[in-house]
């Protein structure tokens, strides 16, 4: 009798357990999810939709067309752009994660050291500071450079890049690496590996998710980066989303409807391959 | 000062610890880990260091291997001083509790790192690693990741690849502590079996005191960062030196009594019941006076209330019957609780009975 009643009563309290975690089942979630999605890709969807439309308006829907993908390909300003802005943001990637390794390496396999917490601090100091401060004082900083050697170029740009991806690729690598096991590496020493070789063989292999997070995060910053880019590039640095700014000024026209989903498009793809490429690293 | 001792075979010291002190922390926050330490491990041994958490057990193992530096003392391998260098540096190797594989190789990539980082070549490392996965019965799992196996399977490649470089002394930091009870046993033999067959020197880390006394040849029993006592298990157990070591060791009754005076080698002490009885000493120095003395429940041997030959008589207070035989829990007259450990109990709880405390049974311990 007791046996009997003990599973029919659990039942209803098991559901009640399930309702109580399983979020769709809480009232107001799933018109709550809808309103954020549509704030979110909305704006996205109608971009793309005109992107494809064969006409000047970006309000009025007339046929279908890859004129305007045309037109861009054509477009001299935006190719060079676009030429730019990759290599802006591979010179940037490339170092900003070479240093943010280093530094990740340095504040979490170290013997504790006086100001480890500062070194972390100052590390992540970009993130906190409004980016206009840091733009103004950059282009402070260049135009004395500048004025004192007499040295100019896109390095420049490239630099302020490299600076402000650092905290970006920093970030995915640390985290990496505090998640992964010390005894690990104590157990490739032990098996009479040198510090080089237990990083080479060890410590880098497992830590390749975490420099691939990094390396898409700061490579997606720089590509759309455009506050500092405004105030240090010099003539003829300009970038895809300068570019874009400026012609935006002259009225929003679907050719950069096609070059802003061609940037999307190419983003989306780049996140995929590196969360691929993550994921069976880490299997 | 070498005390290397070369006589082939059996007693030749392989680690030595030599008054070995390790501090972690400065000034009033440091925390001592092992003071004044010193024990010596000899080749081809079976050497376990047993204790409860935080005795210091686990921190002498990783002096030895090389993770941590002693801050006073020296550690000697085969004669030599090991004691500042780097892990890769020692021809020690490690199994670690939780086993430490590399998720990004294969079990025999694994097997091979070692070998690798010694500069072997390729074809001897392909046969070493071939004779290791035989030797721990993993050669159909060689192209495996360490991932995909289970507990038991990941502590066989552990063993393998610290074994495979051959090194002076293996050390296993409580490998066992992960398995369910069923696996450890069969580990427990199979380790033995390991370190018959590969004649290397093992040095075993455990809290479990029945793991020690089956797989070791002597065994150090350390508590708050000293060793208390060293020899074979049947010294440990049938001769625990202090009252910890025998409190920790088994099932054990500790009765206060009073050391008459020292008699040939052994202590008169008067039991409870007024008998007296020849105990063994241990080897510290003993004044009569107040002292414990300790006896194994299946020392104590049971006997009618009038028996002639009893100690001393009591009440039982009850029976445990736990398989193969039953705890005998009785209140001595006037006296302390003791247990006696019988295949038969005498009687149930009320009933009167006897105990005989053999004299050859009974051992005074230090404090």
């Amino acid at each position: 009798m007791a046996d009997a009643a003990a599973p029919a009563a659990a039942a209803p309290a098991g559901r009640r357990a399930r309702l109580r975690t399983d979020l769709r089942h809480q009232p107001g979630f799933t018109p709550m999810a809808w309103v954020c999605i549509v704030f979110l890709y909305a704006p996205i969807a109608v971009l793309i939709a005109f992107s494809f439309n064969d006409n000047r308006s970006v309000v009025r829907w007339t046929e279908f067309s890859f004129r305007w993908y045309v037109e861009a390909f054509g477009n001299e300003g935006i190719r060079n752009a676009t030429v730019i802005s990759f290599q802006v943001a591979t010179v940037a990637t490339l170092f900003s994660t070479i240093f943010a390794t280093m530094a990740a390496l340095a504040t979490t396999r170290t013997r504790p050291y006086r100001g480890q917490t500062l070194a972390y601090a100052i590390v992540n100091q970009p993130l906190m500071v409004p980016e206009i401060v840091t733009a103004v004082a950059t282009l402070a900083l260049f135009t004395i450079i500048k004025k004192a050697t007499g040295i100019t170029g896109i390095g420049y740009l490239m630099l302020a890049h490299t600076v402000f991806c650092i905290p970006f690729a920093y970030m995915p690598i640390r985290a990496r690496l505090e998640d992964m096991n010390l005894t690990l590496e104590q157990a490739a020493a032990d098996l009479y590996a040198p510090p080089f070789q237990v990083f080479r063989r060890v410590t880098l292999p497992l830590l390749m998710p975490g420099i691939f997070a990094g390396v898409m995060l700061a490579f997606v910053v720089s590509l759309d980066d455009v506050i500092i880019t405004l105030l240090v590039a010099g003539p003829g640095e300009t970038t895809l989303p300068i570019y874009i700014l400026g012609q935006i000024r002259r009225g929003i026209t679907p050719e950069i409807n096609a070059v802003s989903t061609l940037l999307l498009g190419l983003s989306l793809i780049f996140v995929t391959l590196f969360f691929l490429i993550g994921k069976q690293r880490k299997t | 000062m070498q005390q290397r001792t070369d006589t082939p075979g059996a007693d030749r010291a392989m680690v030595q610890a030599e008054r070995v002190t390790k501090t972690f922390g400065r000034g009033a926050d440091g925390v001592t880990a092992l003071d004044d330490v010193s024990v010596t491990i000899r080749e081809n041994e079976f050497f376990t260091l047993l204790g409860p958490s935080g005795c210091g057990k686990t921190t002498l193992l990783r002096l030895i291997a090389g993770f941590e530096l002693p801050s006073a003392g020296r550690i000697l391998l085969d004669g030599a001083e090991i004691g500042h260098l780097p892990p890769y540096r020692r021809p020690v190797n490690t199994v670690f509790q939780n086993y430490a594989l590399f998720p990004h190789m294969t079990v025999a990539q694994n097997i091979a790192f070692g070998l690798e980082m010694q500069g072997k070549p390729t074809a001897e490392i392909g046969g070493t690693v071939a004779r290791m996965l035989d030797l721990v019965k993993m050669e159909r799992l060689a192209d495996r990741r360490t991932d995909q196996l289970s507990g038991g399977q990941q502590q066989r490649v552990a063993l393998a690849r610290a074994l495979a470089p051959h090194p002076k002394v293996l050390l296993l930091d409580e490998p066992l502590s992960a398995l369910d009870l069923k696996l450890r046993k069969e580990m427990q033999i199979e380790l033995k079996r390991l370190q018959n067959e590969t004649g290397i020197t093992f040095v075993f880390v455990t809290h479990d005191q029945e793991e020690a006394l089956t797989m070791s040849d002597r065994i150090a029993v350390m508590a708050t960062g000293e060793i208390l006592q060293v020899g074979t298990p049947k010294d440990i157990y049938n001769h625990p030196a202090r009252r910890f070591v025998a409190d920790f060791i088994g099932d054990i009754n500790i009765l206060d009594v009073d050391l008459d005076k020292i008699d040939e080698g052994r202590g008169v002490v008067r039991l409870p019941g007024g008998a007296t009885a020849s105990a063994a000493l241990p080897e510290a120095e003993m004044r009569p006076g107040a002292v414990s003395v300790a006896i194994r429940p299946e020392n104590v041997l049971l006997t009618g209330p009038e028996d002639g030959a009893r100690t001393a008589t009591g009440e039982i207070e009850r029976v445990v019957y736990f398989g193969s035989a039953h705890n005998v829990h009785i209140r001595l007259d006037d006296g302390p609780p003791i247990v006696a450990r019988a295949p038969h109990a005498p009687g149930g709880a009320g009933d009167r009975a006897g105990v005989i405390l053999p004299d050859e049974h009974l051992q005074v311990l230090v404090d």
